[in-house]
């Protein structure tokens, strides 16, 4: 039931494979070896993973957390540590939820959203976006090149009001269980429109997988909240404010020395 | 071009740097004609303020005449050729902040907002030359600088006033001013002024111009005696802070009750001569404090009940020993922020153009920008009288 597929750099881009024999995971080759392989394969996307703070970094954890419990929990010493460990974890994964008041009418805001091809230019986690149908689209997500990774899904729409809100969630079979709503709330006299997004994003992995979601949970977080203040900021503006490519000193001569003494008065 | 660039604390120096290009479509470039050394520049020179980094262009006073546009910029608005002067904080014009003409708050002019959010909660608007806190936009110190938004940004000025008359449009005017003006001062109330350096100054006058009577001004006679003698000038009556005790002259001259409006025109370095302020001097120089708060703490001291403490000098962090309890228990309001430059503009105009001001008055020099970093120096140590100084970016360095 692997939805979730790391891809190296240059394989063909196709649907993921949806229907795994389930039986194929529990044959009775698939022993220490490989259970070596997942846990330093795991290990090494968890780190990674973890390492980025971002959406795709949760992904890619979530995908070496389901590698890495699929390797530990074979071992009896392994089961108790990763029981201790993550006991107390709940299996809910990650949740974003953050608004952002914009100066402008609900109904621009939702045409911008609604064309869900359009969404990776708003949300930077996402790398593409495709319309199968009416209701149904794929998903790709990004994860670090070094891992070779992108995250696939397929979702569909669960709600579609005009100008007041927009909502996907993964479909059932899909391993990344994810669900999304867009909510377009008029403000208060003429403040223009508070813009509600809730992302949820419950990563492969069990257990160990909602670990590695709460962990990364922070840099997601923020990674989310810039995201929607460069939307914000084109809305209203209509260009990203920027200083890249302003003039700068180079502090030559006696700056340089200066900065290496310190005070000189 | 040149610029002024900051390099190390204490360390500025003239370089070549590459010239501004227009980096969006609503952007200008502006040929700077005259671009002043404020205040808080020094605190920017001297490492109190955090966030520059070595090669930022410093100046945020800065006017000239428009040299390009962005092609998205308004047709209409703007046009080569056009003199302008340059707010300093950087206004979108469309957010929420900017409607309501808190542009010195405005949500979307500051590429950097995560340290500002980091260590305020939200950030305040982008300012030209004034640290990566508020965005580390290149300043105005230089030949030419580069204006985001340019249409909401760049204010045309009348030919028939003189650079040093509009310049202090930018930001040390409106500071004054509406350090005074958002206190809703009466004819009656007396106001108090704490630092008599520039915006200390503009807050005297402007108190006159909102129809204030009794303006007192506090300073140190023994070394600035100058900013003393123009206040005297203006119209106020001086207490020195050297030669009598402040809060014993001001309730002495209130008749026991303190001023109605106190104002804190000195800021984050503020020298003083009690054990507070030593005790303040010690701490930041050892890294546990950024402020020297001695100023404000005197002025909530020396404010009546239920008066206004409006602080329009610079603080960047966080400060010991800070009364709330005189705060809390006299029910003192405060009114304090970066200024709001651009709703000003205007009505300060009107007030320069119906002559009942000429703020050319608080220049004492005017200097080609290569000597920008002794200039710099005279005003740190207030040396030759020095009040305020003008660069002049066009002018060769052996013209004086």
């Amino acid at each position: 039931m692997s939805t979730v597929t790391a891809r190296g750099r240059g394989q063909p881009d196709h649907p993921p494979a949806r229907h795994v024999d389930p039986e194929a995971r529990r044959a009775p080759d698939d022993g220490a070896g490989e259970r070596m392989v997942s846990l330093a394969a795991g290990s090494l996307l968890v780190a990674f993973g973890l390492r980025r703070r971002s959406v795709p970094g949760l992904l890619l954890a979530g995908v070496g957390g389901s590698m890495l419990a699929r390797g530990a929990l074979q071992s009896p010493t392994a089961q108790a540590i990763g029981r201790a460990l993550i006991g107390a974890q709940g299996e809910e994964g990650l949740r974003i939820a953050h608004g952002v008041l914009i100066d402008a009418p609900a109904d621009e805001l939702y045409r911008a959203w609604r064309d869900l091809e359009r969404l990776p230019s708003i949300l930077t986690h996402l790398e593409r976006v495709r319309r199968i149908d009416e209701r149904r689209s794929h998903w790709v997500a990004r994860a670090p090149r070094v891992a070779g990774g992108r995250v696939e899904w397929d979702a569909e729409i669960v709600r579609d009001e005009p100008g007041v809100a927009i909502a996907w969630r993964s479909l059932p079979e899909s391993e990344v269980q994810t669900a999304g709503e867009i909510r377009f709330q008029q403000a208060l006299g003429h403040r223009g429109t508070v813009v509600h997004v809730a992302l949820e994003y419950r990563p492969p992995g069990g257990r160990l997988g909602a670990l590695v979601a709460t962990l990364t949970g922070v840099g997601a977080r923020r990674q989310v909240r810039e995201d929607l203040r460069a939307f914000k900021r084109r809305i209203e503006t209509g260009e990203p404010i920027t200083i890249e490519g302003q003039p700068a000193g180079r502090c030559g001569g006696l700056g340089r020395f200066a900065q290496t003494s310190g005070r000189t008065s | 071009m040149k610029a002024l660039v900051w390099c190390a604390p204490y360390k500025v120096q003239v370089e070549q740097v590459p010239d501004p290009e227009l980096l969006n479509r609503r952007d200008a470039i502006v040929r700077v004609t005259s671009a002043c050394i404020c205040g808080s520049d020094l605190h920017l020179v001297d490492g109190f303020i955090p966030g520059v980094e070595p090669g930022d262009i410093l100046g945020h006073e800065a006017m000239g005449i428009v040299e390009e546009l962005g092609p998205d910029v308004p047709a209409g608005k703007l046009a080569v050729g056009d003199r302008v002067i340059v707010p300093f904080p950087i206004a979108c014009g469309r957010c929420f902040f900017c409607k309501r003409g808190l542009t010195a708050a405005c949500d979307n002019s500051n590429p950097n907002p995560e340290l500002a959010e980091k260590l305020f909660g939200f950030t305040t608007a982008g300012m030209f030359g004034y640290s990566h806190l508020t965005g580390g936009f290149a300043g105005g110190q230089a030949e030419y600088l580069r204006v985001p938004f340019a249409d909401v940004n760049l204010y045309k000025v009348p030919a028939d006033l003189h650079d040093h008359q509009l310049v202090m449009l930018t930001d040390v005017f409106p500071t004054g001013y509406m350090a005074i003006e958002q206190c809703d001062p009466q004819p009656d109330d007396t106001v108090a002024i704490w630092g008599c350096g520039p915006v200390g100054q503009f807050a005297i006058r402007s108190a006159f111009l909102l129809g204030v009577r009794n303006v007192i001004a506090i300073d140190d006679e023994g070394s600035v005696p100058e900013r003393l003698a123009m206040a005297r000038e203006a119209g106020a009556t001086t207490i020195d802070i050297r030669g009598e005790s402040v809060y014993q002259r001001l309730l002495e001259l209130t008749g026991g009750i303190g001023p109605d409006l106190c104002v804190d025109a000195v800021g984050m370095e503020s020298h003083g001569y009690s054990l507070d302020a030593l005790y303040d001097k010690v701490k930041s120089m050892a890294m546990l404090e950024t402020e020297r708060p001695h100023v404000v703490r005197e002025v909530i001291r020396c404010c009546r009940k239920g008066g206004t403490v409006s602080i329009p000098g610079v603080y960047g962090g966080f400060s010991d020993k800070f009364p709330l309890g005189a705060l809390m228990n006299k029910g003192l309001t405060v009114k304090t922020g970066q200024t709001h430059v651009h709703r000003y503009l205007p009505e300060l105009l009107e007030h320069v153009r119906a002559g009942r001001i000429d703020p050319s008055f608080v220049v004492t020099h005017r200097v080609p920008l290569d000597e920008a970093p002794e200039a710099y120096e005279a005003f740190r140590k207030k040396r030759d009288g020095c009040i305020k100084v003008v660069l002049d970016p066009q002018a060769g360095p052996e013209a004086a």
